[in-house]
């Protein structure tokens, strides 16, 4: 469980919320504009998403594009980091394991 | 006179200020889509937030700061990864577009002077566990709450060293996370000697006094302890964290036995300190002190037309990046950096130092490590792989290390357990990434505007 996204009623920065639709793995997701892909799955409550060599579960981990950790397939492009994707209406995400394109 | 900046954090912002100031015609890059870097990181844009300086510190201050990138000889690119740059050309290598993004089109440019100011990441020390889902750097907390709204977890542990964890453990409480502890790995008297030694040198700071009170109102009364001397030294779960085991640890951060405590929780954050992002400043021919650039009092580095300012330079903060900024603009623009500058520059620096001594990392470490701990997070190379080749005398040296045990092969090449490498094997961190960023070959096969067919 992660603690998600602040609702707009409690946020003093006064957002304007603008819903975005993705699907992961083939299931229906929700976001807001604006967001990253990695914001998006940790606000629903995911915190990992690729598996590595050894088929451990990995997520975000540095959160600025650094670490590598949070990579997934984004539109059929492979190894794109969430954290550093600003997620867009409509995008296929898919998770990722690392035999798989090794 | 054209100058290139390859960073819009605080170093990059001031440096694009004085270089235009001193005439010469800018050119701003940045891989995010707004100016700020990790310090001044912005809202994004799509969420039309109607008072974003409830959660950005020194927003007033930031606004006229990132003004200058409207400027009419300057050229703000943001979107703007530099993935290489050739050192016989002098030329950057540019992608924009999407992140990690296919189709990303390609520019290069040839300035007269580059400045680097592409900062650092959080350094995280390994323990036990590190490598589950919900243990994030302080930097990913941090991003997420200030840069989307999002928070990592319901009750959140920050632990590591510095004073950074003060300001995440603020956004952390700002969305509506539990913070149910900060830890300081370092004993009270080292912190309180750090930064009480030599008051009248604070006078320059006097805004962080400020802010450092409000930090500790904050978790005041939020009834979050803050515990100097205790460390995260494991994180336990099956598929991610559930709870965490924290222990009273000495000057040298050995673990004092018998002090463990455990904490259930759904999320972690741990930063000690920071790494320098210098790979382009390798690829230049930059030689390094310790892992950061080096520059001389014109913020000059060894190779003639690159400068180069701010964390890359030198672990400092954001007053400490604008001011070296301002010298290396001034500087690469061809003019004579003003007395007040250097003055103002060599005040943070006196600071930075203050800072480095509040919060050193403990050499015992690695006490808290066990023979299957991942070091290398990307090939899950443990501790016990790591000594067993160390001790091995027919492959010497860190090469033959890093082909033996892979630590630092893979994706991330080195970037968050190369500095933990090289302090428990030995050897020197080179940094040396001839492809500073990810580019696909589609990308790489087509043509760059700006250069010849």
């Amino acid at each position: 469980m992660s603690g998600g996204l602040l609702p707009r009623d409690r946020d003093p920065v006064g957002r304007t919320d603008r819903p975005i639709h993705l699907t992961v793995d083939g299931e229906p997701s929700t976001g807001i504009a604006g967001q990253s892909v990695a914001g998006i799955l940790l606000a629903a409550g995911r915190t990992s998403w690729r598996t590595t060599r050894s088929g451990a579960p990995r997520g975000v981990f540095c959160g600025i594009g650094a670490c590598f950790d949070c990579l997934l397939t984004v539109n059929d492009v492979p190894d794109v980091r969430a954290c550093r994707r600003p997620a867009a209406d409509g995008d296929e995400i898919r998770t990722q394991s690392r035999e798989e394109t090794a | 006179m054209t100058v290139v900046i390859v960073g819009a954090g605080p170093a990059g912002l001031a440096a694009a200020e004085h270089a235009l100031r001193a005439g010469a015609r800018v050119t701003v890059l940045d891989q995010a889509d707004t100016p700020g870097g990790q310090y001044h990181r912005m809202l994004p844009v799509a969420y039309a937030a109607r008072r974003p300086d409830r959660v950005q510190q020194g927003r007033a201050e930031f606004d006229r700061r990132r003004r200058i990138l409207t400027h009419p000889r300057c050229q703000w690119l943001p979107g703007s990864t530099v993935w290489a740059f050739d050192r016989t050309e002098k030329r950057v290598h540019v992608l924009r577009g999407r992140s990690d993004g296919g189709g990303r089109r390609r520019l290069s440019l040839v300035p007269d002077a580059l400045i680097l100011a592409t900062g650092a990441h959080d350094r995280t020390l390994p323990f036990p566990g590190w490598e589950l889902p919900g243990v994030y750097t302080a930097g990913a907390a941090q991003a997420l709450a200030k840069g989307e709204r999002v928070a990592i977890g319901e009750r959140v542990l920050v632990a590591g060293a510095g004073p950074f964890l003060l300001p995440v453990a603020e956004s952390l409480l700002g969305v509506g996370a539990g913070v149910v502890a900060v830890l300081e790995a370092n004993p009270f008297t080292t912190v309180r000697k750090g930064w009480s030694s030599q008051p009248w040198r604070l006078a320059a700071h006097a805004g962080k006094a400020g802010e450092l009170a409000r930090y500790a109102a904050t978790l005041a009364r939020h009834r979050v302890p803050y515990r100097p001397g205790r460390a995260v030294i494991e994180a336990r779960g099956a598929d991610g964290v559930r709870e965490v085991v924290t222990a009273k640890v000495r000057a040298d951060w050995s673990v004092v036995p018998g002090t463990e405590r455990t904490y259930e929780v759904d999320a972690v954050c741990v930063g000690h300190g920071f790494t320098p992002q210098p790979e382009l400043a390798v690829a230049a021919g930059c030689l390094l002190n310790e892992g950061f650039v080096r520059v001389d009092a014109a913020q000059r580095t060894t190779v003639d037309g690159v400068f180069a300012a701010g964390e890359i330079t030198g672990i400092g903060g954001a007053v400490t990046a604008a001011a070296e900024g301002a010298v290396a603009g001034c500087a690469a623009a061809g003019g004579k950096p003003a007395p007040e500058l250097i003055r103002a520059r060599d005040r943070a620096l006196a600071f930075a130092e203050r800072l480095a001594t509040a919060h050193p990392i403990g050499t015992a470490w690695r006490s808290w490590l066990r023979e299957d701990t991942i070091v290398c997070r990307c090939e899950e190379t443990t501790y016990g792989e790591l000594t067993r080749a160390t001790g091995d005398a027919v492959r010497p040296g860190p090469h033959a290390l890093k082909l033996g045990t892979r630590a630092g092969l893979g994706p991330c090449q080195g970037r968050i357990c190369g500095p933990t490498v090289s302090e428990l094997c030995g050897g020197v961190e080179r940094h040396h990434r001839p492809i500073a960023q990810p580019i696909r070959l589609g990308e790489l096969a087509a043509r760059a505007e700006g250069e010849p067919e």
